[in-house]
Order: C-alpha cells, then structure tokens, then sequence
C-alpha cells in the first residue's frame, strides 16, 4: 500500500480515536466518582447528533448549534441526573445497568417520535469544507483536521481542569475515595450532578461533532457505547489517561482493521480488547478490584 | 441458602404447569405461540439466573449464546428437508458451549464491572459478525424453511413443525431444565459456586481453584441458554441477529430481576411478566396512540421494577410460602 494512503488512514483512526476519548472519559469518569455504570451514555452522543441536525437547521450553521447544544445537554445531563441516577449510588452494577438500560429504552423511542426513523445528513460549516491536497489525487478534508483539533483541545482542557483547579482536585479525590471527600464537608450531591452533567455534555458535544462527518441515524448511541466501554475496560476504569490511550489504540483498530482485514473489520477491535484483558485483567491503567 | 425448593413453591409450580397444559386445548393459536415464546425465554432467563443469581457473575452478554445456537439450527438445516433433531440439538449445544467456553475464558479473569462490560463487548463482537458478514442473511435475518423432526430409523417421532408439539415440547424442556440446573445447585459443584458468590477469597483460600469453577458454570449457562436458543429459531424459523444483540440481554437481566434472582423458578415467572406486560402496552384498545411506542412504556417499567421491586416476583412467593409456614406452626 501507498505510504500516504496509509498516512491518511493513521490520521483517521487518530481522528476516531480522538472522537472515542470524548466520550469515553465521560463514561469513565462517571463511573470512577460516582461508582455508577451508564448505559445511557450512548443516548447522549445519539441525542448530542440530532441536536446538531435540528438545531443547524434553525441557526444555519453549525457553530451556533454547538454553542447552543452544550447548555441543553448539560441540562439533559442534570435533569437525568437529579430524577433517575440518584437512586442508584448505593445499589450494586446490575440494578445499575438496568436501571440505565431502561433510560435507552424511552431515549430511543423519544427519538423516533421527535424525529423519526429516516437517516439525516448535516451540512459542514462552509468555511471548513475544503480539503487540503497531499498529492496530486488524496486530499485530507479541513473538517477532520478541524474535528480532530477540537478534541484535542477539549482533551487538553479536561486535563488541566481535573490537575491543576480546585474542582479537578475534588473529583480525583472522589475517584480514590468517596466517603472521604464527603467526610471533609464537600457537597457531594451538587459535584455528583455537576460531573454527571459534564459528561453529558461531553458525549454531546463529540455526537454535534461527528453528525457532520458520519450520517446522523437511530442506533447511532449504541454502537458507539459498545466501543467506549472497550475503551474503558482497555484503559482500566477510572483512568483518564487510560481512556486516551485506550481510544487511540481502539481508534487506529478499527481503521486499520477496515483497511487490512475488510471482512472482520468489527471483530479487530474486539480482538485487541481481548489481547490487552488476557495479559491485564483491570485494564492498562486499572487499578485492579 | 435453600436450593430445595419448599413444598409451597411446588404447590405454585404444579398450579403454573397445570395451565400451561391447558392453554393448547384452547386452540388460540395466537395465545399458544405467545407462551411458547415465554416458556423458551423463561428458559433462556433461568439459565442466566445460574450465572448471575448463583455464581455472582453478571453477564450482559448471555445473548450470544442464545442466538448462536439459532443460527447454527440455521446453517445446518437444508433449505429443502427438515434436520434431524437427534443430532441438531446436540450440535447447536456444542456450538453454544465452545463459544461459551472461549468467551467465558477470558471473561471470567475479570470481575464485577469489568466482567458486565466484556461479555457485552464479546456478545455484540458476535452480533456484528452476523449482522455484516453474508454468511447468514446479514442484517435480514435468515429463515429456518423446515423445522426439526425426531426420526428414528424410517419413523418420524415427531415433527416440530406442529404447534402443539413444539409447545409440548418447550414445556418438557423447561422442566427438564429446572430440574437440571437444581440437580447440579444440590451437587458438590453447585455448593462450591454458591460459596464463590458469597466470598471468592475464602473459597480460593479453602483450596478450590475458583477459576474453572466460575468458567464451567459459566458454561453450563452457556448450553442451557443455547437450548433455549434452539428452540426459539424453531417458534417462527427466523432469526434475525438482533437475538444476539445487548437488547435481548438486557432483557433476560429484566427478566431475571423481576422474577427474583437467585430463585432459578423466579426469572421463568419474570418471562411470562414481561412478555405479559409488553404484549399488554401493545395493545391499541387501551394505549391507543401510545400503544405504538410501547418501548417507552416498556422503559418506564424497566425503572419502575428495578427502583421498587427488591427480590421479584420469587422472592414474593417465597415470602408467603414462609408466612404460610409460620402459620402452619
């Protein structure tokens, strides 16, 4: 294979890789302060796209969706939170997952009665519609590059945030130990709805991101779910720079999987889940249970 | 822990089974599919009850064994005679049990949330597998044109084509399965995983190598919940590879948990709730509109169940079979 050909596929799983961290963190975090497994995270990267299309549709543009869209998933995030999420902190992951699966049920069938069961399109933002050329025949779209720059930066936040601010050190601190943090006169309720909230937001804002470069269609939230959580048990849960390393290892699978091995595309990332648990049962960055 | 179930729950056991008789002397052939449909998943439900209810592992991804079976009773039916089923069920079993067995393999080393999230990721892993590959009708579904007959020699013993003989047959099979899953509970084997659900450590530190105890019962699950798989392929002979998707294990868990786990007896009665109470949200007479979006209902129940319902509709039983007892003395 052509070495540039191969180059813009690297830049493609890194893009997917970025895309997948954005979600994933959420769920690992999440999972990692608050003790609770989300099915429902899907939903919210599923709910994050439609916004996207409908909200883009209303504004004309793309930016002023997201701009928009952050707020209102943050309060879909909050609401969710304060009505269902409560009552499961102290109850064991099957009641857990249930509970969430139940929540897939109604966002799903939402979606249908909101906005039916056609596939949309969303248009770019005009100013990111070319593509830079490579060659005399490839070219790499600005709209990825764009995308993958976003994650980035956004990743780049969520580290300095959760390293270097007062807010950051609580939630590690309720990572490592809840009862502690409570203990010390921390209003566990309102930074348990606020975390809650940002990854929402977060899942949201990859879905508004990626409904221009993948099409926006029902069951979109669970297929990606199903691959955060590989990258989730790959990084060891809780561990944020687990996820990242984790997406990207997922992120370059799964392309190169449809490059060199078309027919078992979606078993490749599966399989190097099952390589990563044979040699490390709780993940590259877990801390074992 | 009493696996012997008390005389109360054989009471209520003999009264389910005595109208589960009944119902094909209805000939509604409508009523008699739905419970067709409720004794196999009642059967698929108490195989995961094994697993989650006994050995304490949690999987989300019992799906997989349920729909491999169906699409190996697929690929081995010619499309123009029916299979034989003396030699289909066993290798729909086999499939189900090796696939169990490598799965379970590398699952089983993991625990608690680790282990829910990998028998997901390795069930749908199959679903996508089905669901892209050509191999079996892809996202279509594949259809089973003749269904299995028992033949000996020149004589055909039965044919499940008929109704009634596979509604008969599913109940046999449901008992059988109890019965079964009760025989190993009493075994040795059967207390060793109990002990693993109530503390691995300990059991580890008395000697036993838990590992194989957790992966055999983890199989065992496997092949009970192929054998409902098998006969859920042969109910309308399709398969689609949504029956091996995460919605139908998240279901069989609703089941579970509805019906009581780690009751085995329970989750079958969660399966004919569930089915009751989804079949009920579709009905436009008394959800009209609302009926067409019964999976938002079928949502709201979910949560209602898991908030409210602590030990199912098993752990109720058993609590009146208790009251009864006290009385009794």
């Amino acid at each position: 294979m052509d070495w540039l050909l191969f180059f813009i596929q690297t830049l493609n799983g890194i893009q997917y890789g970025l895309l997948l961290f954005l979600i994933a963190s959420g769920l690992s975090i999440v999972f990692g302060v608050m003790g609770v497994i989300n099915l429902a995270h899907g939903s919210f990267y599923m709910i994050g796209a439609y916004l996207a299309f409908t909200l883009s549709e209303l504004t004309g543009s793309l930016f002023y969706a997201i701009l928009l869209g952050i707020p209102i998933t943050m309060l879909l995030g909050f609401f969710v939170e304060r009505f269902f999420i409560v009552h499961l902190y102290h109850r064991d992951h099957l009641q857990q997952v249930l509970l969430t699966f139940g929540l897939i049920l109604i966002f799903n069938e939402l979606q249908q009665i909101l906005w039916g069961g056609d596939p949309h399109a969303v248009p770019m933002p005009a100013v990111l519609t070319g593509s830079f050329p490579l060659s005399d025949t490839l070219s790499y779209p600005v709209y990825r590059f764009f995308l993958s720059a976003v994650c980035l930066g956004m990743s780049i936040v969520m580290y300095l945030v959760l390293k270097h601010t007062r807010f950051g050190m609580r939630i590690r601190a309720g990572a490592s130990n809840r009862t502690m943090i409570e203990a010390l006169g921390i209003n566990i309720r309102f930074l348990y709805s606020l975390v809650f909230a940002i990854g929402v937001a977060l899942a949201g804002v990859a879905g508004m991101l990626a409904a221009p470069v993948e099409t926006v269609y029902p069951g979109m939230g669970e297929q990606i779910l199903i691959v955060s959580f590989v990258v989730v048990v790959i990084g060891g849960i809780g561990s944020i720079r687990g996820a990242f390393i984790g997406a990207l290892a997922i992120g370059l699978a799964d392309v190169y999987g449809q490059v060199f091995l078309p027919d078992l595309a979606s078993v490749a990332v599966y399989g190097v889940m099952a390589g990563v648990l044979l040699l490390r049962p709780s993940g590259l960055f877990g801390r074992g249970t | 822990m009493t696996v012997i179930p008390s005389k109360f729950v054989i009471i209520v056991l003999c009264f389910f089974i005595a109208i589960l008789i009944f119902v094909p002397f209805t000939g509604d052939k409508y009523w008699i599919k739905l419970v067709t449909r409720m004794m196999v998943l009642g059967m698929f439900a108490m195989s995961l009850d094994f697993i989650v209810g006994y050995t304490g592992l949690v999987s989300f991804g019992h799906a997989a064994f349920f729909g491999l079976a169906a699409y190996t009773l697929h690929l081995i039916s010619p499309e123009e005679t029916a299979v034989n089923l003396l030699w289909a069920l066993p290798v729909c079993l086999l499939v189900s049990g090796t696939a169990a067995a490598i799965i379970g393999a590398l699952s089983v080393r993991t625990r608690g949330i680790y282990f829910i999230m990998v028998t997901l990721a390795f069930a749908q892993m199959l679903f996508y597998f089905f669901h892209d590959s050509d191999i079996a009708g892809g996202s279509d579904g594949a259809f089973i044109y003749f269904k299995p007959v028992i033949v000996l020699g020149e004589l055909t013993l039965m044919d499940l084509d008929g109704q009634n003989v596979l509604y008969f047959f599913s109940l046999v099979s449901l008992m059988f399965a109890y019965g079964f899953l009760l025989i190993i509970l009493r075994s040795p084997f059967g207390r060793v995983i109990q002990g693993i659900k109530v503390n691995e450590h300990r059991m580890r530190a008395l000697g036993y190598n838990t590992y194989i105890y957790k992966l055999v019962s983890f199989i065992i699950a496997g092949l009970i919940g192929g054998y409902a798989g098998f006969l859920f392929a042969c109910i309308d002979g399709f398969v689609p590879p949504e029956l091996l998707g995460w919605q139908e294990s998240g279901l069989a868990l609703v089941m579970v948990i509805l019906g009581g786990i780690g009751t085995l007896f329970g989750p079958a009665l969660g399966a004919v709730a569930l089915l009751g109470v989804e079949e009920l949200f579709r009905e436009r007479h008394i959800f009209g509109q609302l009926s067409e979006h019964w999976q938002i209902m079928l949502g709201a129940f979910v949560i209602a169940v898991v908030l409210m319902l602590k030990n199912g509709i098993g752990g109720l039983i058993l609590k009146i079979g208790d009251r009864l007892k006290g009385s009794v003395r």
